[in-house]
Formats: structure tokens, C-alpha cells, sequence
């Protein structure tokens, strides 16, 4: 039987941590099974968790009164979803709801966060990674502001 | 002064070709492909290149072919009505005429990715002279490795071709889509295309990339292929510029010591990404 750290191996997000680093974080995850259609995230609730997607896909936006869920981004296979949990006061920005039927590993915020607390060096590890991902979107939203494909004549 | 000889290699290739449209099709709003047969097919393109379309009366421009007669036995280009010749060509009808001189410049060089998996990112109407790469890499199957195909578009309804996606996917091709803004119905990706490069598996020592879409998006992917281990001489782009007579004599394409009609459209990141980096060019 696969271990939540071998899930973890397998992880773009985790894949180049130490393998001693991969097993202390693996002691807060656990392996989950969501259906299609649920809601993961809500805006303004408490996050105090994040997941590591294996499989499946997941809408992240806001839900407006009438028009319903105004997608951001789509999240899948290999990527991380939610960040809240790491920064005060742990309060989703937006709402995620799965598009699919998502396999991940849900890792428990306060369990993490006492960790890292405990081994400076590991939470550094992890902010580092964390970092990366925030790199990764605030750049994929700037592309997206140009709006690179946009009327060239009125851009 | 003598008059040039259209007998004259040099003048015929200057010379449009008039055509008439087998069929049209629109693709996405302000976008329109088109079918010629007739003489031009006698000088079959190759993906990659393209051919100067003169809508009679208005004017000419470049256009990529976005299918090869080796496709369906016709000679496609796909139009976005962007100025006065692109619109006058999206309005062309079955039957319509249409002036043709080409091909002309450098394509993807798809025999020199053979053996290599294929990336393919294409953006907005970038993917039109993409798309007989495509056709012809799934048409050569056992030739090549994996052939992934990226495609980014404002809406899901500007995405191109989005008809004959199950077939590329039925035929061995990891199809990927993502738009700037989703809408009502649409189960495929959300963001830019280098995310959804990023989870894609590249091997990087033996990936060819073929890129097209808008400058800052070919400049963005071609840094997330060079982070995954893709050489900058294996990703090539195609750079569009003001090309107006097609065979580097006027040198309104003029890019640094390239002509892009002649020494392009398609050039290698490693020759393309120090021009795109100077702001006169």
C-alpha cells in the first residue's frame, strides 16, 4: 500500500524535498476523494487546510449572485490549492468547487503550521515552494491582464 | 526600359495567382478560414510558411497557410478581420476570387523534429499556422514521439478548430486548452498557457517546440521550455512583422540582419529571443 509520503514523491509540489523532510509532512496529510461539484473552498471561511491535487480538476473563483461561480484559474494533476492557511487570518479569498472527481492529499493547517514552527529549516522549504506557486500565478495574472489576445487594432 | 518578362522566375513569383474560394467556414467571431484550389496548389507549402492573399481592389497581406494540400487536397488560410484587407478577405464567399503569390519563407522544419516529441503552443490565431503541423505529425504518427499540443484563447469561443480537437485527440495528440475567461460550459482549462505547459511531461533533451501566438506569450513559453530543459535551438517561434513584397527585397520585415519573409517567419529562440529583446525592432 502507498504511504501518504510515497503520494507525496509522486508530487510536482513536494517531489524535490528531502525524502526525511516528505515523511514529517506527510504526519498532517491525508489522502482524500472528492466528488465532482464540491465545494472546497468559500470565501471568507476559515482555512485551515491546503491539497495537493493528484487527479482531477478544480475551479477556483468567485461566485457572484446571479451568475454563479466566475472562473480565475483552473487547477489539476500536480498543482497545489490554497495558500490562505499559511498567511493571517486564514480566510479563503475565493471559492473552489471541483469540476471532476479530484483525488488529493489534504493536509491540515494547524498540524503544518506547529511543524514548521518546530524546524525553521523545514518551513522555510515550504514557504520557498509556496512562493513559487504564488510566482507562478501572479505572473499567469499579469500575462492575463494584457490580454494578449484582445483586438491587436485597440489593445 | 524593357518591360520584366513574366517568363522571368524572379517577376513570376511576384505575380498573384487568382483562385477562387472552394469553401469558408468561420472559425470564431472575426475569424475565417478559406479554401483555394487551382494553380497555387501546384506549389504546395510547407506548414510553416505563407502566402501573400491580395483581396482584389483593397489589398494584400500575409497570411499563413493553416492547411496544406496534403491536409484535404486544398490550400487552407485562416483570416482574423483585424484592418481593411483582413476584412475584406473574412468576407469572401464560395466562388469569390482571391489573389495568391507564394509560399514563401521558412517553416517549422517538421522532418527535422522527427524522432523527438513535439510540443506545440499555440496562441489565439497562432494556432492556425500550426495546424498543419499538427495534421502532419498525427498523419506520420509512428515518425515522431509525443505530440502535445497547447492552445490559449481569450474565450471559448475564440479557440480555433475546436471541432477537430477529438480527432486529434483520437489520434494520439494530448490536447490541451486553456482560456482567459471561461464561460457557461466549458469543462477545459482556465489561465495562461504556461501553466498548462507546466503540467504537461516534457523531455526536455528530446523535445521539439513550435510556438505562435502573441510576442509576450511566445517570450513566457519559450522561458517555461527553456526551465524545463528544452534548448533554446530546439524552440522555434514565428515572429510577424510588416512583411509586404514576401521575397526580401523591400525590407519592411527588416528585424536586425533578418528579413522575417525570407530568413522567416519561423526562426529558432536562440536567433529569435536577442532581436525581440531590442524595443526599435
Amino acid at each position: 500500500m502507498r504511504t501518504i509520503a510515497d503520494l507525496l514523491s509522486e508530487h510536482r509540489f513536494f517531489a524535490d524535498l528531502d525524502a526525511a523532510d516528505r515523511d514529517v509532512l506527510a504526519g498532517c496529510g491525508r489522502n482524500v476523494a472528492v466528488e465532482a461539484g464540491t465545494v472546497m473552498m468559500r470565501e471568507g471561511q476559515h482555512a485551515d487546510v491546503f491539497w495537493a491535487i493528484r487527479s482531477g480538476r478544480v475551479r477556483v473563483g468567485i461566485t457572484h449572485p446571479t451568475r454563479g461561480l466566475l472562473d480565475l484559474e483552473t487547477l489539476e494533476d500536480g498543482d497545489i490549492l490554497g495558500w490562505s492557511w499559511l498567511l493571517p487570518p486564514h480566510r479563503w479569498h475565493f471559492d473552489a468547487v471541483t469540476d471532476s472527481p479530484v483525488h488529493a492529499v489534504a493536509f491540515d493547517a494547524t498540524c503544518l503550521r506547529a511543524k514548521c514552527q518546530l524546524d525553521p529549516r523545514l518551513g522555510f522549504a515550504l514557504v520557498q515552494r509556496f512562493a513559487r506557486v504564488l510566482d507562478e500565478r501572479l505572473v499567469a495574472a499579469r500575462l492575463r491582464l494584457l490580454d494578449l489576445y484582445g483586438d491587436p487594432v485597440h489593445r | 526600359m524593357a518591360i520584366p518578362s513574366t517568363a522571368d522566375p524572379r517577376v513570376a513569383a511576384l505575380l498573384p495567382l487568382s483562385q477562387r474560394v472552394v469553401w469558408r467556414r468561420d472559425e470564431a467571431p472575426g475569424v475565417v478560414s478559406f479554401a483555394l484550389d487551382g494553380d497555387a496548389l501546384e506549389r504546395p507549402p510547407q506548414p510553416g510558411q505563407f502566402d501573400m492573399l491580395y483581396a482584389f481592389a483593397v489589398g494584400e497581406i500575409p497570411v499563413s497557410v493553416s492547411g496544406t494540400p496534403d491536409d484535404g487536397g486544398l490550400l487552407v488560410h485562416t483570416v482574423r478581420d483585424v484592418g481593411a484587407v483582413s476584412r475584406a478577405l473574412c468576407a469572401l464567399h464560395r466562388g469569390d476570387a482571391v489573389g495568391v503569390r507564394g509560399p514563401y519563407g521558412v517553416g517549422w522544419d517538421v522532418e527535422g523534429a522527427r524522432g523527438q516529441d513535439v510540443v506545440v503552443v499555440g496562441g489565439g490565431i497562432g494556432l492556425a499556422p500550426l495546424r498543419p503541423v499538427i495534421l502532419q505529425v498525427l498523419r506520420r504518427r509512428a515518425e515522431f514521439g509525443r505530440l502535445c499540443v497547447v492552445v490559449g484563447a481569450r474565450t471559448p469561443q475564440d479557440l480555433l478548430f475546436g471541432a477537430e480537437v477529438p480527432a486529434w485527440r483520437l489520434d494520439g495528440a494530448e490536447v490541451r486548452r486553456t482560456v482567459d475567461r471561461g464561460s457557461t460550459g466549458w469543462d477545459e482549462g482556465v489561465g495562461v498557457v504556461t501553466q498548462e505547459l507546466g503540467r504537461v511531461a516534457v523531455d526536455g533533451p528530446h523535445t521539439v517546440a513550435m510556438i505562435c501566438g502573441p510576442e509576450v506569450m511566445m517570450r513566457a513559453t519559450a522561458t517555461a521550455l527553456l526551465d524545463r530543459g528544452v534548448a533554446a535551438s530546439r524552440i522555434r517561434v514565428s515572429l510577424e512583422r510588416n512583411m509586404q513584397c514576401g521575397v526580401g527585397l523591400c525590407g519592411h520585415c527588416q528585424v536586425g540582419p533578418y528579413l522575417v519573409c525570407r530568413d522567416g517567419p519561423v526562426l529558432s529562440w536562440d536567433v529569435a529571443e536577442p532581436l525581440l529583446r531590442v524595443r526599435e525592432l
